[in-house]
């Protein structure tokens, strides 16, 4: 059977995600933008929504089942608040989730209870690299075995709170495949770089990082030295996007409406305008088809559908295109005034692009 | 719980539905194109005694077949003849849009008596459809200076207080099957209205005119660019009587637009049934193509960055997610329509979004196949002319936006014209 209504335990989950993204992140998120930090007690706070701890079983400390969809959910109702804060909260999310999805049974038991027992800590992962046609599954950051060791070699860029990582999951080349490494914080060879800057996403630390022989032992691969597939990782990666997309172009999308409804043109409303209701009609339609698009995406994950890794990647395909035409109007239809700092549209255009360089800066 | 499993009577819908769009539609699809205004009966004769055989009078929803036996199992089950309807649609017109114009039993008119009527007039004029001969209806609202405008027709009824009678005078225009209804079967047509031009909207209602009534006529038969298979028609009424009993809604004019507000609320249902038939052609060209890279040896790659696709895995890759994203809208504004939830808004985005999606499909189609898409050995170059007629009829892509746009915006039609 079809059905469009969330579960009773993820309309709750969606209710408090709604209270903390307009109460706590919206209000804040300016001006965390233009000082580039976001406030340790607002990350904090969306800790403690336990929406990690929530897919997490528990057998590793978690209280509930992983589930995609519900990671959608949330993650949308986030991002609708601000990406940055978003992505900062959601930090741990991309240390964990990889080891519950592809790790072996101890590393899951001795690497994920750490993380979510406690308060918000920076477990990250290090994936993108420089390069313009940056591609997750051929990666230039080398792994290489020595004896009982692997040895890590490259640069990466856009790691989320590198400079205070507590531990970090590192993607390498491993003979031709992506494998994922855990390697602690503190490791020889593992430099910081300087804050990146960008161009949104001002408040969310992003690192460079640099590994020089950094050296693991070989059972800190994913799943151990038989390693893993990266197909769930993937398309987890692209459906937390294209949801997070979906909540940056809902924002954006009623910022317009009530900004269009208020203002005054040649004697009538600015929606009233057919050139600028029909720009918000497409606006709507095409963010409810995305938001259906990777809902069924989510669902066929946790289903294990056949054709649901693809599905995914179709889900954030269109969301990276819908959210660039999306804020970008929004923009355009508060004029003059949607290119002044006062009015949050142009830091939604600006994140909005974003979404097309993204991958791995987000898991549900 | 969300969910976008389709319910399991669904698939079987559309297993034996796509036997009859493979078996009965694509082999004749191209000599009913070339041949305009011959009529498909083998299909119309088939479809006739398989609806008879399982007991509905129409593909409508709500004359689908009941349940006689109350089965306290089978009752808890979620409404889906709705989502059936658009399974259905949708498979039909993948084997050709313009032959499942031509289904027979109760469409778009038998939806207006259905809204509007009585249980005595559903009895009268919906019970012919089960007869042994295969009957055709249709909806005639649009004429030569009033399309969109629907408040602008200027059909009027007068009311004949001695035989009681209503007569009927005015032009209708592009009436898809109004042929088939009038003149190759005995059906019946619904007409839209004014018993008061001076009163606007709250004028307007609809009658039915049966097969036969003299002063009612089909005077011209258009040649089209797509969808050949199916007769659109000009009718002329001329002092055409028809009982006061066929006025569909109150016969007195009061200040209320009641009546044309349900002729609009009728769109409702019916605007995801177009957007189900716009799927249908879309994913036939889709296929098409998906086929003809296959035999080519070319693979699309899905999952690596666009930085390195070529032209043609983007091209292909970005139909096919404008293609779900369109089919998973309609899907749910029928869903709503089954769980009686008002679905106003998601009804016109899925028709905007499947119009406007089923046109660029295969307009892209025929062009990314090159000579082979241009050419008529294949019929990818009709479904681009069959494609087209979605983002035009049952409301323009255009009227949908204004639909749309007013929903969100909260605006009456005054506000937002
Ligand atoms: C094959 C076919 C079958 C049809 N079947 C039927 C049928 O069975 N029954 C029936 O009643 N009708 C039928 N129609 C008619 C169809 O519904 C109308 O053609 C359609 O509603 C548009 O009306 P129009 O052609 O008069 O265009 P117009 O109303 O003249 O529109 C011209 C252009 O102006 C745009 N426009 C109009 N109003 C606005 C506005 N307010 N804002 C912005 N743009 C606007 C339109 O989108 C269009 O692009 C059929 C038409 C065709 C071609």
């Amino acid at each position: 059977m079809y059905s469009f209504t969330p579960t009773e335990e993820q309309q709750m989950l969606l209710d408090a995600v709604k209270r903390y993204a307009e109460g706590d992140i919206r209000p804040a998120s300016r001006e965390a933008e233009e000082s580039t930090e976001l406030p340790p007690e607002l990350i904090e706070k969306g800790w403690e929504l336990g929406i990690l701890q929530a897919s997490i079983p528990e057998a590793y400390a978690g209280f509930g089942d992983y589930s995609v969809l519900t990671g959608a959910l949330a993650a949308e109702g986030l991002a609708y608040g601000d990406l940055a804060a978003t992505l900062g909260v959601m930090t741990p999310n991309l240390f964990v989730l990889p080891i519950l999805l592809a790790g072996s049974e101890e590393q899951k038991k001795s690497f994920i209870p750490p993380v979510i027992e406690m308060e918000w800590k920076a477990y990250t992962a290090a994936l993108i690299e420089p390069t313009f046609d940056f591609d997750p599954q051929a990666l230039e950051t080398k792994a290489t075995q020595k004896g009982k060791d692997i040895l890590l070699n490259g640069e990466k860029i856009y790691v989320p709170y590198a400079s205070e990582a507590q531990a970090l999951l590192v993607y390498a080349d491993l003979d031709g495949k992506t494998q994922g490494f855990i390697v602690p914080g503190d490791a020889e060879g593992l430099s910081v770089g300087e804050r990146q800057k960008t161009l949104g996403i001002h408040a969310c630390p992003l690192y460079s990082l640099k590994l020089e022989d950094v050296k693991i032992p070989a059972g800190n691969q994913l799943n151990g030295p038989d390693g893993h597939s990266m197909e769930g990782i993937l398309a987890s990666w692209h459906v937390a996007l294209a949801a997070m997309a979906v909540g940056v172009a809902q924002a954006a999308y009623e910022y317009a409406i009530d900004y269009a409804k208020d203002r005054e043109v040649f004697g009538v409303k600015v929606a009233q305008k057919q050139a600028i209701a029909f720009m918000l009609a497409e606006m709507g339609t095409d963010i409810e088809a995305t938001r259906l698009l990777t809902w069924e995406a989510a669902w066929m994950l946790d289903e294990g559908k056949e054709e649901a890794y693809k599905h995914a990647f179709l889900a954030y395909s269109g969301a990276v295109d819908m959210v660039m035409m999306v804020t970008d109007r929004a923009v355009q239809i508060l004029g003059g005034h949607g290119y002044i700092r006062e009015h949050p549209v142009e830091l939604w255009m600006r994140n909005g692009r974003g979404f097309a360089a993204f991958t791995g800066l987000a898991m549900v | 719980m969300i969910s976008f499993e389709m319910p399991k009577p669904l698939v079987q819908t559309r297993t034996v539905v796509e036997t009859v769009a493979k078996n009965m539609m694509r082999p004749v699809s191209r000599q009913l194109d070339e041949n305009e205004h011959e009529i498909p009966w083998a299909y119309i004769e088939f479809m006739h005694t398989a609806t008879k055989a399982l007991g509905s009078s129409s593909m409508a929803p709500d004359e689908a077949p009941q349940k006689k036996k109350e089965d306290p199992e089978k009752k808890k089950r979620p409404p889906i003849n709705y989502q059936r309807l658009m399974i259905m649609v949708e498979t039909l017109s993948w084997g050709d849009a313009g032959i499942y114009l031509c289904t027979p039993g109760g469409m778009l008119g038998a939806a207006a008596v259905s809204a509007a009527g009585t249980p005595e007039q559903k009895k009268r004029f919906l019970s012919r459809f089960t007869g042994k001969e295969p009957i055709f209806d249709a909806m005639a609202m649009t004429e030569p200076q009033a399309g969109s405008d629907t408040s602008a027709i200027r059909t009027t009824a007068v009311l004949d207080e001695k035989t009681n009678e209503w007569i009927l005078n005015g032009e209708k225009i592009f009436v898809t099957a109004g042929n088939k209804a009038l003149v190759d079967s005995k059906g019946f047509i619904v007409v839209w209205a004014s018993l008061d031009l001076e009163a606007g909207r709250s004028g307007i209602r609809s009658f039915v005119i049966e097969a036969g009534t003299p002063g009612c006529k089909v005077t011209k038969m258009e040649e089209k660019l797509g969808i050949r298979a199916s007769d659109t028609v000009s009718i002329v009424l001329q002092d055409c009587r028809i009982p006061f009993e066929n006025i569909l809604g109150s016969p007195t004019v009061e200040k209320s637009t009641k009546g044309y507000k349900g002729a609009m609320q009728t769109f409702d249902a019916t605007r995801p049934i177009v957007a189900a038939s716009a799927l249908g052609v879309a994913r036939a060209a889709l296929e098409f193509v998906q086929e003809k890279l296959a035999e080519a040896g070319k693979e699309i790659r899905y999952g690596i960055p666009r930085q390195k696709m070529t032209h043609l895995e983007r091209e292909v890759i970005e139909m096919e997610i404008q293609l779900r994203q369109a089919w998973l809208l309609t899907v749910k504004a029928l869903w709503m329509a089954d769980n009686k939830q008002s679905n106003a808004l998601i009804a016109s985005m899925s028709k905007v979004k499947a119009g406007k999606v089923a046109t660029v499909i295969t307009q892209k189609a025929v062009e990314l196949m090159g000579p082979l898409g241009y050419s008529r050995d294949f019929l990818l170059e009709k479904w681009f002319r069959d494609a087209k007629i979605n983002d035009i009829f049952e409301g323009t892509g255009q009227i949908n936006l204004l639909v749309v746009a007013r929903n969100i915006l909260g605006y009456r039609g005054s506000q937002l014209r």
